[in-house]
């Protein structure tokens, strides 16, 4: 039953891929984006990445679209035919694909457990990862513990990226009240909205504190955060979100949560372990471990929220 | 039979990964560009995921009973590199906004010959 439903998603996937080429409209096409992405998200869940699953859902089909259709709403929403025949690039896709699918041939089967993939670290991290971490997530314990100089890395790239969209799109702190016409008089939208919003930001301070014993952690609970906040922004006009969560306090957030995990890292160094060495951080290794988790997984939430609002209010208060 | 289908997954990745190749290479509209980088970036997703999975495996949270995890470490690389990757499309898709009010188009071959023109 968990294969037929894999190789069903895998085929709609592959229908939205085609029909996102054939389709001439950019809006129908975000749409396509965003449904590729939720199929996407579904067959996570069937390969048992949980974590990934949430990420992938709140991100792909929520943010990204949002952006898109701000994008071609800044620029245009057709697509001429290209000059070109497609001959060539089709010729060059097709003999790059029959490659790598000469080169899958000698990959284990899917899901074949002695694949070597499997062997070594992840082995380690799921032997170890309950004693030494305490944590039973170990999606969680890997990402903040066992490789969190990869993550401190990761979070710095996202919030660099922020500060590019932010240089290319220049900042509007006062942003005018951005509302279309038409929102006003979408009662059920609005109330919908209102209701929800709340509700969101409750379940994005579970699975920001829950991340620990369940699927969730910083990355998520920080994109949740946001999409709460850009429903709340959709609905009630930039300006209204603007008054509630500023711009200006959005910079600052996301640079704190940068400087909290790399504080938290230096903390431990201070207390005589290695840089973000968790166990020192209290009298028991285990307690440590939780105590260290914990406050950078808060420092990953506070910045992924933040950049993901700064991206949005930055294409959101462009004006053409 | 097996023997086929033992490399479903990856085969279909491939072709979602052709298809986003082929938006980017042969499609002169940058939207539609980013859309297919968009596009092969999550067949990449999804090919470290049919990695990671293991026959008969489960979410890798470690509960009482159950003695067969799916590989949890791809899962952390795909969880972190979705977000960099939302960060990036966000920067491309600035660009191509930025693009369109100096060129007034974002169709690239429009934009090679107002390049030629100066």
């Amino acid at each position: 039953m968990e294969n037929l439903i894999n190789d069903v998603l895998l085929g709609l996937l592959m229908i939205t891929g085609f029909a996102i080429v054939r389709m001439k409209s950019l809006l129908g096409v975000t749409m396509l984006t965003s449904i590729y992405s939720l199929l996407s998200a579904s067959l996570f869940v069937v390969l048992d990445a949980v974590d990934v699953a949430l990420t992938e859902a709140a991100i792909g089909a929520g943010i990204a679209t949002v952006l898109m259709v701000a994008t071609v709403a800044l620029t245009t929403d057709e697509e001429k035919v290209p000059r070109h025949t497609p001959l060539l690039p089709l010729l060059v896709v097709m003999a790059t694909g029959a490659a790598l699918i000469y080169g899958t041939l000698d990959m284990p089967h899917h899901g074949d457990p002695l694949a070597p993939a499997h062997r070594y670290v992840a082995d380690s991290y799921l032997h170890d990862s309950p004693v030494e971490i305490g944590v039973p997530n170990v999606v969680t314990s890997v990402l903040a513990s066992y490789r969190g100089y990869d993550t401190l890395g990761e979070v710095t790239v996202i919030f660099t990226a922020a500060a590019g969209v932010l240089a290319l799109l220049g900042y509007r702190t006062r942003g005018r009240n951005i509302e279309a016409a038409g929102i006003r008089k979408q009662v059920v939208l609005r109330v919908i909205a209102k209701l929800f919003f709340p509700l969101i930001l409750l379940f994005a301070l579970y699975v920001q504190f829950h991340g620990d014993y369940g699927p969730g952690g910083g990355f998520q609970a920080g994109v949740i955060f946001a999409t709460g906040f850009i429903l709340y922004a959709l609905a009630f006009g930039l300006g209204t979100a603007q008054r509630l969560i500023p711009s200006q306090l959005l910079r600052i957030l996301a640079a704190a949560g940068v400087l909290i995990y790399a504080a938290v890292g230096l903390e431990s160094m201070l207390l005589g372990g290695k840089f973000l060495e968790y166990r020192v951080l209290a009298d028991d290794p285990i307690a440590g471990q939780h105590l260290g988790i914990l406050l950078i997984e808060l420092g990953v939430g506070i910045t992924v929220a933040s950049v993901m609002l700064i991206i949005y209010y930055g294409f959101v208060s462009r004006r053409h | 039979m097996s023997e086929l289908l033992g490399h479903y997954n990856y085969w279909i990745v491939i072709v979602l990964m052709m298809t986003g190749f082929y938006i980017v290479i042969a499609r002169p509209n940058l939207i539609k560009k980013v859309i297919g980088l968009f596009i092969f970036q999550t067949s990449v997703f999804i090919f470290f995921i049919s990695i990671a999975k293991v026959e008969g495996g489960t979410a890798p949270i470690i509960e009482e009973g159950i003695s067969v995890y799916s590989n949890p470490l791809p899962h952390v690389l795909i969880l972190t590199a979705i977000v960099v990757g939302l960060a990036t499309t966000a920067l491309g898709l600035a660009l191509v906004v930025r693009i369109r009010e100096a060129y007034g188009t974002i169709n690239e071959d429009d934009i090679h010959v107002q390049d030629e023109e100066r």
